[in-house]
């Protein structure tokens, strides 16, 4: 390979000056686990990053592609990381049909400025993610980050209806098309959705839209153990009232959920400062049926003996229902050291959610929990040092609560933790049973192995 | 085929599992499609190991296969292009758990799709996909095509409800992919193999998610003396961010001949009618019919009809459902297409579709997923007329390419088989076709699992390196 140091300006002569970046701080603001790209690029067309692709292909460079970089840390450290494919240059709405509710965008494009694009038209994207102002429509199909809309709406996997991405070897491919209801090759997308840019440079997305909710309401309820919690939690999933969110939540969870919104001098609703065990439930849709849900939640809530339940205020509501979405965000800054994992088993039940989130107490960090409705559930260690003593303490905690979701038949993905964390207990709770038919789709998709990697475990 | 095959596939499987007289292999050139194409051999597995064994065999004699359920599927997926052996799964159809609570159930591939619903009805729980064959066709046909059907509006097609799948891989490997709570870790490929058309794996097992039954269902009949009027309320309905649980458009043509035959209720003197359908909570299901039914009225509608009860509401979807079977009383052969247009050019698509009826000779009826986009117009043809079936398949290209030029897409939900495989260049470039045939090959090196399907045979994947498929294998060119 050729030496690194002439490498931006080979890049500014393959692509023009102005599309280069290798300055500290543009460099710096791409490092992933403490690994600092040579050069950052900055295309503007999805012929340009075909170009770069082709020239780190050629090279053998490896690239990751970013978009605001708020969830680079998603996953491994890639093995090498030569380029950073900055995505934010691609931020056109290609193709925008309210009356037929479809949808192409640039991968580039922030998620937060679609969203007011849409809501224009009285229509949005049902993705209730993580990342504030900046972060990405690409990054956020790419990195699988799970939406608290998913009980409700389905996940990317079920409104993404196509996608252009450039693969390993510099081409431009598309799969899918902006139809609704399409059956036509291989569903090469779905592939991208979760794969953390490992198999290809994704340009554009195209989605199917929805129409933005007339009305919704927010209820919390408090328990004063997890067990009856969880009991609440099935009597409301058995109930079939449609919910847009369900939340378990322990006392940890909900503290740092108040401190949250006490920091953004947002009034704080009774419960989660409370010691028990929380419900968040989130209803939207049509104002009969949003009224139907509220007062059938309240007599749900009132068999369930809670210990407190209101329908949340609209604004306090809305403050609780941001802290959820942004969930992820809070959590991984919220202590110095942070452990953030993400479990689903086969079968959540009250006993077994009480013991995963047990399991990793008793040290000296606190231990947050939550269950959501679909049974995906997030732990998160946080501890307030950062040395080698406490370092060790949460890899002890991460492996033995990976080991007990193994035994357990469910899996666990490692989501944020200090890099010696990271490195101790690696990405997942255990090989999937068909890592070597990803194996051979990485190979095929990323024939030079240039697309982060690594970034997933066993170095795809 | 070499009778020594024959014969260990005899000694592996019990001599009724295998079928290899001309008489009896007859039955299953066919499948829904107009194509044709004859197997060498037909086998019944009753295990996934039988498969894997049968692949193995296959294998060692260096013949293709291809899997099949009930051979309803109308894109030809199904039907051996190669002659080879033809793996029937009708006898792997048992429901191997149902987990009600998880809402879960395991079954083999040759389960016929309304038999998973049969079984978890008593639970209120059911499985969406319904195709208008759900009666007889396999869930396992369902998973290859990613089928579809009315109700796929509002709860997606097959993809969306398949959680986990056993797989054999050519070389008789057995795989599990996706994970049975979801969430599976690393890539989708239980997304890439929903849809695959058998060309990448043979389907043994698959775990399917169950939905709960929906609390309220009204289905209204919207009936039209003008079909662009039916068109513009289906736009209209679907602009104002209404979902329906389904909405179907029939043709004046097409109802009188459904009446014919079944006597669903529909009008035998309108242009076209909508059949639509709400579920949901009580509130939403009361809110949304009215909404709609109001929409159709500002479009002309001469009437909107409400079943009143189950019975009214049956017969209704059993004259949708048995509509083609009613169309194919009146000529000795019908071809269905299966074509997708984005929903705002429906009327559009539909005066097109006539003006190719009438340039090319042919009455064409339209019965189809209004509110996707979905069209399904019919030809009705004597297949024994040469200058008929070239013609009903050039209307058909037409069809299909003016889709396309709408910016639609090639197939909706029949697959594209070995009916639309030399079309696929319309929508995808040398680069699409690249990647696509990396990752065929990717899992299918020789092309021994269905080949000659979705890929035109000029871009590979197909007979080029086919191996060396039959003699005497019929498939038409």
């Amino acid at each position: 390979m050729s030496t690194t140091a002439s490498l931006p300006v080979r890049l500014e002569a393959l692509l023009g000056r102005n599309r280069v970046g290798a300055t500290e701080d543009e460099l710096r603001k791409f490092m992933i686990g403490g690994r600092i790209p040579s050069a950052v690029l900055k295309p503007r067309s999805a012929q340009e990053v075909a170009e770069t692709v082709r020239f780190a292909a050629s090279e053998k460079l490896a690239l990751v592609c970013c978009g605001s970089g708020s969830k680079l840390e998603i996953g491994m450290t890639p093995q090498r990381y030569e380029l950073a494919l900055g995505m934010a240059g691609l931020t056109e709405i290609a193709h925008y049909d309210p009356a037929d509710l479809t949808l192409s965008v640039d991968a580039g494009l922030p998620l937060k400025t679609l969203q007011m694009a849409l809501k224009q038209k009285g229509q949005f994207l049902p993705l209730g993610v993580p990342g504030g102002e900046s972060a990405t429509i690409g990054g956020t199909v790419v990195s699988g980050i799970d939406s608290t809309l998913r009980q409700q709406y389905g996940t990317a996997r079920d409104f993404l209806i196509g996608a252009e991405f450039v693969d390993g070897t510099g081409q431009l491919c598309k799969s899918g098309g902006r139809v609704v209801k399409n059956v036509t090759g291989y569903d090469l997308h779905k592939l991208l959705i979760g794969s953390l840019g490992t198999l290809a440079a994704v340009t554009r997305l195209n989605f199917r839209t929805f129409p933005l909710p007339e009305t919704c309401a927010r209820h919390l309820s408090s328990f004063s153990d997890a067990e009856s919690a969880m009991h609440f939690r099935a009597a409301l999933l058995s109930s079939g009232l449609p919910l847009s969110n369900l939340e378990v939540i322990s006392p940890e969870f909900s503290a740092v959920a108040a401190a949250c919104l006490k920091a953004a001098n947002q009034s704080v609703p009774a419960s989660p400062s409370s010691s028990g065990w929380n419900v968040y439930a989130a209803c939207e849709g049509h104002e009969a049926v949003v009224r139907r849900i509220a007062r059938e939640l309240e007599s749900l809530t009132f068999a369930a003996r809670a210990k407190k339940s209101e329908t949340l205020s609209a604004s306090v509501g809305e403050a609780l229902d941001d802290f959820m979405r942004e969930a992820y965000d809070h959590l991984i800054s919220t202590s110095p050291s942070v452990v953030l994992a993400r479990i689903v088993l086969p079968n959540f039940t009250a006993s077994n959610a009480m013991e995963i989130s047990r399991l990793a107490q008793g040290g000296s960090f606190r231990c947050a929990f939550a269950l959501r409705a679909w049974g995906v559930a997030y732990l998160a260690l946080l501890a307030e040092a950062e040395d080698a003593a406490t370092i060790e303490e949460l890899s002890c905690a991460a492996t033995i609560v990976f080991a007990t979701v193994a035994q357990k038949r469910g899996t666990a993905t490692l989501l944020h933790a200090p890099l010696a964390v990271k490195e101790r207990v690696g990405f997942w709770s255990a090989k999937p049973p068909d890592f070597l038919l990803m194996q051979r789709l990485k190979a095929v998709f990323d024939p030079q192995t240039i697309f982060a990697p690594g970034r997933f475990a066993g170095g795809l | 085929m070499e009778p020594a095959l024959i014969r260990e596939l005899q000694s592996l499987l019990g001599p009724a599992n295998v079928l290899s007289q001309k008489e009896d292999l007859l039955l299953y050139e066919f499948d829904g499609s107009v194509e044709k194409a004859r197997p060498e051999v037909v086998v019944f597995p009753h295990t996934t190991g039988d498969v894997s064994r049968i692949v193995k065999l296959a294998d060692k004699y260096q013949v293709p296969v291809v899997g099949r359920g009930a051979g309803t599927g109308l894109s030809g997926g199904a039907l051996a292009r190669g002659g080879g052996v033809m793996i029937v799964f009708a006898r792997m159809n048992r429901i191997l758990e149902l987990d009600l609570e998880n809402r879960r159930a395991v079954v083999q591939p040759g389960v016929v799709n309304l038999d998973i619903t049969r079984a978890a009805e008593h639970a209120g729980l059911y499985f969406p996909p319904d195709p208008s064959s759900q009666k007889s066709c396999t869930i396992g046909g369902n998973v290859a095509e990613n089928a579809g059907g009315p109700h796929t509006l509002a709860c997606g097609l097959t993809t969306n409800h398949v959680a986990a799948l056993e797989l054999v891989l050519p070389d008789g490997e057995i795989v599990r992919v996706g994970s049975r709570h979801g969430d599976a870790p690393g890539y989708d490929l239980c997304g890439l193999l929903v849809g695959s058309e058998g060309t990448l794996a043979l389907v043994t097992e698959i775990t399917v998610k169950l939905s709960r039954k929906p609390e309220a269902v009204k289905t209204l009949l919207a009936i039209f003396d003008d079909v662009g009027d039916a068109s513009h309320t289906v736009a209209e309905i679907t602009a104002r961010g209404i979902t329906p649980a389904a909405c179907e458009m029939l043709d004046g043509w097409t109802l009188c001949t459904v009446e014919d035959y079944i006597q669903a209720g529909f009008p035998r003197d309108s242009a076209a009618v909508l059949l639509l359908e709400v579920e949901g909570l009580r509130e939403a299901v009361e809110s949304q019919a009215a909404v709609i039914a109001k929409i159709c009225t500002t479009n002309r509608a001469r009437e909107v009809r409400t079943a009143r009860d189950e019975h009214e509401r049956e017969l209704l979807w059993k004259g949708r459902k048995n509509a083609f079977g009613a169309l194919g009383r009146l000529a000795p052969s019908n071809y269905v297409l299966d074509g997708v247009i984005p929903r705002s050019k429906l009327s559009e698509a539909l005066q097109r579709i006539q003006e190719i009826g009438k340039r090319r000779g042919f009455q064409i009826g339209n019965i189809f997923h209004a509110g996707d986009g979905n069209l399904h117009p019919i030809l009705l043809f004597d297949p024994r007329d040469a200058d008929q079936f070239a013609r009903a398949i050039a209307a058909a290209q037409d069809i299909i390419r003016m889709c396309v030029s709408l910016g639609g897409a090639l197939t909706g939900e029949h697959g594209v088989g070995m009916e639309k495989n030399e079309l696929m260049p319309l929508l995808f470039s040398d680069a699409d076709f690249d990647l696509m045939r990396r990752i065929h090959d990717a899992f299918n090196p020789d092309s021994s699992l269905n080949p000659g399907k979705v890929f035109p045979l000029s871009k590979c994947c197909g007979e080029i390196r086919v191996r060396k498929a039959s003699r005497n294998a019929t498939a038409r060119k």
